[in-house]
């Protein structure tokens, strides 16, 4: 086996297609759509129909999609744009205490700035409370940001009913779907989405280009400024190629999407019976069934999670502990810890994330590696020793 | 962390590491942890009657650099009379290993602590002192170091 990348829900390969779609915009097409002669013309035409594709892929109007950097500028411009925005109504916002940091940590920037922020949280599966955020619902609450699913552990959140709730009370809804978005299937009409972020590397697209949506009808003001580029909402030059290779990306997945998603899950669920069955001591991280048909999340007792990552690397095993953008740092991740995985057992946690090109042998080559690292890392760890010798007395 | 951060020394010492296990009716054991990260290390020493350290094996939970910096650290203490066990520093192990990454410096702090309340085991259980030998704190943690 060469290498086995299961770290899908970090970043993914291009699909080669997109990246041939991509490359005439680089020197051919060159122009910039905003110019008026006639090297716009064709980077205009291809950035429309880019347009128009996305939009099709969210049952959403072409004139609702607004390219930005990627996932965390969409968060961070929905965020900070749309409390702004409703300010005059009220200054309270609700987000899901399990969000990706590019929304805890805008809307502690939000906080700081005057803004009261309720992090509701979520059950043992990583669901969202409905109960206590139908609670949290104040006079002046101006926005919610729930995602559509769980980066770490992969948890759907039940969006439909969290657009309806907030929609019962006049509120503006924000689902972060970088995770979810051209995985699952998603309908902002039918799940009365207002925004949503997305971005393009995290399904078979470029790097550094992500689009949120905004239903008709929301003003919602500019974040980046300097200029009239998408429809004056999003200053900086468009990024024809990067727009152009995510619209075929996102066109070619959702044209297989139930049987790429019929795929991840046969090989997301035979990972998780085998673990299961075959590794001892091992908790599997969210829902059972509401979740991304890509993601695994184990967490392991004795077993540290960056030694575990190592040993799995020297067998070409690519995984990663919760998030990549947090690791290098020492603390446990707060998603395991709001779904009540003690901080010991949170260290020794792995995500596998599954991508439409895996392949059951690779997944199998992937557990056989991980029962071995897990069994040698058991091996060495004192607390291992302990917890056997007291089973033996009792 | 990040695969090239860590030197080939370390990486062959957590791949192959040195002097895991046990040593039943040891001289002297000692287990330090440090409570934020939530590592663990267990060291082991047989000393004969001339205070030479005999053997010395470890048992740790932790972190890539924490397993590298215990194989090395009982490595280097091994054959070494107890004062001279007293100089393996966290530096000493660090140096041996080809140096580690910032936040994993105190990995090998573990270490060091951990040979010292070895020896402070050793040390009650012998009625022995060893100069500059402090009793050890089961928790490690940076403020007091780094
Ligand atoms: S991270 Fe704490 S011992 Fe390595």
């Amino acid at each position: 086996m060469e290498t086995v990348y299961l770290d899908n829900a970090a970043t993914t390969p291009m699909r080669k297609e997109a990246l041939e779609a991509m490359l005439p915009y680089f020197i051919e097409q060159y122009g910039n759509p905003s110019s008026i002669h006639g090297a716009s013309k064709g980077p205009r035409t291809a950035v429309r129909e880019a347009r128009d594709t996305i939009a099709r892929t969210l049952n959403a109007d072409s004139s609702e999609i607004f390219f930005t950097s990627g996932g965390t500028e969409s968060d961070n411009w929905a965020l900070i744009a749309g409390a702004e925005m409703c300010s005059p109504k009220g200054k309270h916002i609700i987000v899901s205490a399990i969000e990706h940091h590019a929304i805890l940590e805008t809307a502690d920037y939000l906080e700081k700035r005057g803004f009261e922020v309720t992090r509701v949280p979520v059950d043992g599966d990583g669901i969202i409370r409905m109960d206590i955020l139908e609670k949290s619902i104040r006079p002046d609450t101006v926005l919610i940001s729930v995602m559509t699913a769980n980066n770490e552990i992969g948890t759907i959140e039940p969006i439909k009913e969290i657009g309806m709730l907030a929609h019962e009370h006049g509120i503006l809804f924000h689902t972060d779907a970088v995770q979810a978005y051209s995985h699952i299937p998603i309908d902002v009409q039918d799940m009365q989405i207002d925004m949503l972020s997305a971005s393009g590397h995290k399904f078979g697209g470029p790097k550094g280009i992500g689009f949120l949506y905004v239903r008709n009808g929301i003003r919602l003001p500019p974040f980046m400024h300097g200029g009239e580029q998408e429809n004056g909402r999003r200053a900086g030059t468009t990024n024809v190629p990067g727009i152009v290779g995510m619209a075929k990306a996102a066109e070619l997945a959702h044209a297989d999407l139930e049987k790429n998603i019929a795929h991840m899950k046969e090989l997301r669920d035979h990972y998780i019976e085998r673990v299961e069955k075959e590794i001892p001591y091992c908790r599997l991280n969210g829902h059972r069934t509401q979740r991304l048909p890509g993601n695994t999340n184990f967490s392991f007792r004795f077993v540290e999670g960056e030694s575990l990552l190592m040993s799995l690397g020297a067998e070409k095993v690519y995984i990663s502990t919760g998030s990549a953008c947090a690791s290098g740092s020492l603390d446990p991740s707060h998603v395991l810890l709001a779904i009540g995985v003690p901080h010991e057992v949170a260290h020794g946690s792995i995500r596998a994330s599954i991508s439409e090109r895996n392949t059951m042998e690779e997944i199998d080559y992937a557990v056989d590696a991980l029962k071995k690292a897990v069994e040698r890392i058991r091996s060495l760890s004192p607390l291992y020793d302990d917890f056997i010798k007291k089973q033996k007395e009792a | 962390m990040y695969d090239g951060e860590y030197s080939d020394k370390v990486i062959d010492h957590f791949t192959n590491p040195r002097n895991v296990g046990e040593i039943e009716n040891a001289s002297g054991v000692g287990t330090v942890g440090n409570a934020k990260c939530g590592d663990i290390m267990r060291i082991f020493l047989d000393i004969d009657d001339n205070g030479i350290i005999r053997d010395c094996k470890f048992k740790t939970f932790g972190c890539g650099a924490a397993v590298a910096s215990s194989s090395m650290a009982t490595e280097m203490v091994k054959g070494r009379s107890v004062q001279e066990a007293m100089e393996i520093t966290n530096k000493a192990v660090m140096e041996a290993l080809g140096g580690l990454p910032q936040v994993k410096i105190h990995c090998s702090l573990l270490a060091e602590e951990a040979i010292h309340a070895a020896l402070w085991d050793y040390s009650k259980k012998h009625g022995i002192v060893i100069n500059g030998l402090k009793e050890p704190k089961h928790d490690i943690n940076d403020e007091d170091h780094c």
